[in-house]
């Protein structure tokens, strides 16, 4: 059993449901020991039914899970004890109190911190005898999250871990998880909050339409798109009176009113020769807007790339 | 949120058993069941309450042609009357509630194994049907001059058969339906007709024989005909046997069901 290099394998995963809709279509990745990784992806992309075939709620329809060495669906037993799940919404009996339900959750627990920990590292220690119906959302969420952390587990698994928490719950639960991080646990994330992702993933995966549309460090995934240069066309001037875009590095454009943007990969470069173009011809730019690629475009150029993809498909399949 | 304490590593917990995960989530569901009033009441009052108001119907019936006393019919029935509101009834809405509280979903993603969930939800509610069931037996001893059991080994045997199928049997029903209100709509015809023809009502003895033929093969039908004869002492052995057999294929038949078709999330 060879777990130290990849605590997490997926290879080809599939998942369908009901034998039509296909929501997970081949999705491979690996996590290393250590790693946190992040799913991306817009509502329907596909991130819970992945995160689901990974906790071993579901069997696969197709492909492969191992967790830990195991298939953590049909050998559960053997990866339960060391992995912890919050699942996108919670899943506590409303009439329980916060301190019944993690002693409840205790009892089942291998290894379990005492109550009182785990409601300390989740700031809830004061709510301790509130009844979860009367919990505020972002508080529902931290309850989950001490119910995933009380096994002090090897495998971390975060569903949306931050959706309907405050800025400031926001922020102390991306320490926690930090925290949790450098003390070895291995995470795994969905999220559709790109700053979340930026700011904690070692490795994160975008995910679109049930099929990994780029992969690598948040730096990596950020480089490979393009950057964008936008100004004020100067009036009398259009396009064709600028030097030849090509010659510049800009790999395409678009005009929008008198608002020019232009897209390249050598932002420096391309930079530099229309400011000394536009100095030369004595013109102001305004509006000058310059900026590297970030995820978020990355993030929003997938999912529309996409959907003009799949919207193509579906037009040549109903001319077929 | 102070987070100092993620670095203490040496887990102080114990290892999680079968026995101590099942017995922390009975504790939970106990506790959630003192919380709701009209579960409550209808799983601990209304089976105490039920064979006392038979009483006046049962001393009216042509009892004695059939070898029957007052007593040796309400006994079976009160037990009955247990097992299908404190058991069945109680856990029919437990199943449907912890489903569409997502309660279920997240007990699987923990070391419960699926059938702790379920054994361990019906756990305490199983316990207040099998006190009920004493202290009825023990009332129905006290005040109907039921006499001592002729074969008590097939009465106990009856009421564990009971207090193992119907739990299961609730697990089954709770599947058919997508909320806690159409759970306990779901409930009733199994209920109703458990009443109306296990015998709790009429004996078998009084029905005509083409219905009771019939209506012995209910999944209330052979605990009764075992709690009864098992005070009697006139079940034959064929009889006893026959009984027993209803029982374990009400049994199998309920748990393959139950991992065939039991839902752990709402349907989406």
């Amino acid at each position: 059993m060879n777990t130290k290099e990849h605590v997490i394998e997926v290879t080809d995963l599939r998942r369908v449901y009901g034998g039509e809709f296909e929501a997970v279509r081949g999705v491979s990745f690996s996590v290393g020991r250590g790693e946190l990784f992040a799913l991306l992806g817009t509502n329907g992309a596909g991130k819970t039914s992945t995160v689901e075939l990974l906790e071993g709620l579901a069997p696969p329809s197709g492909g492969q899970v191992r967790v830990l060495g195991h298939d953590p669906y049909t050998e559960r037993a053997k990866v339960r004890p060391h992995i912890g799940v919050m699942l996108q919404e919670g899943g506590f009996s409303s009439e329980l109190t916060v301190g019944e339900t993690v002693r409840m959750w205790a009892g089942c627990t291998s290894g379990a911190r005492p109550e009182r920990e785990a409601l300390a590292l989740v700031g809830l220690s004061r709510r301790a005898d509130v009844r979860v119906k009367q919990l505020s959302g972002g508080e529902k969420r931290r309850l989950d999250l001490a119910c995933a952390i009380l096994g002090r587990p090897e495998v971390l698994f975060l569903d949306e871990p931050t959706t309907g928490l405050d800025a400031e719950g926001r922020q102390e639960t991306w320490e926690l998880v930090r925290e949790l991080r450098e003390n070895g646990t291995t995470v795994v994330l969905t999220t559709h909050y790109l700053e979340e992702a930026e700011g904690l993933a070692d490795r994160l995966a975008i995910l679109h339409a049930g099929r990994i549309a780029v992969t690598g460090t948040p730096a990596e995934v950020t480089a490979s798109q393009p950057s964008r240069i936008s100004f004020e066309l100067p009036v009398g001037y259009f396009p064709g009176d600028l030097p030849p875009l090509a010659s510049l590095g800009i790999t395409g454009h678009e005009l929008e009113g008198r608002m020019l943007r232009l897209h390249t990969l050598e932002l420096q470069r391309a930079a530099t020769e229309l400011l000394v173009w536009a100095q030369r011809a004595g013109v102001e730019l305004r509006g000058l807007d310059i900026r590297s690629g970030s995820l978020e475009e990355a993030f929003l150029r997938i999912a529309r790339e996409a959907s003009q993809t799949s919207e193509m498909t579906a037009e040549k399949e109903q001319v077929a | 949120m102070s987070a100092e304490t993620v670095t203490k590593a040496a887990p102080t917990g114990t290892t999680a058993t079968a026995a101590r995960r099942m017995t922390a989530l009975a504790r939970a569901e106990l506790t959630l069941l003192g919380r709701s009033k009209a579960t409550f009441f209808a799983a601990l009052f209304v089976p105490l309450i039920m064979p006392f108001s038979l009483r006046t119907t049962v001393e009216d019936m042509d009892l004695e042609e059939a070898g029957l006393s007052v007593g040796s019919v309400i006994l079976p029935s009160a037990v009955g009357f247990s097992l299908l509101f404190a058991v069945y009834s109680a856990l029919v809405s437990v199943y449907a509630a912890r489903r569409e509280e997502l309660v279920l979903k997240r007990l699987r993603t923990g070391e419960l194994r699926d059938v702790e969930i379920l054994a361990g939800a019906a756990l305490p509610s199983v316990l207040i049907g099998l006190v009920q069931c004493v202290v009825l037996t023990i009332a129905c001893a006290a005040l109907l001059d039921v006499g001592a059991p002729q074969a008590p080994h097939l009465a106990i045997l009856g009421l564990l058969l009971g207090l193992v199928m119907w739990p299961a049997i609730a697990a089954v029903v709770a599947s058919f339906s997508r909320s806690l209100e159409g759970a306990q709509v779901a409930a009733m015809p199994l209920l109703l007709v458990s009443m109306m023809g296990s015998g709790t009502f009429i004996p078998f003895e009084l029905m005509p024989d083409r219905l009771a033929t019939i209506c012995e093969l209910l999944p209330l039908s052979p605990v009764i005909t075992l709690i009864r004869g098992g005070w009697t002492g006139d079940l034959g052995g064929y009889e006893a046997l026959g009984a027993i057999a209803t029982a374990v294929a009400w049994l199998v038949l309920s748990v393959f069901a139950v991992q065939r078709w039991f839902r752990w999330e709402p349907r989406h």
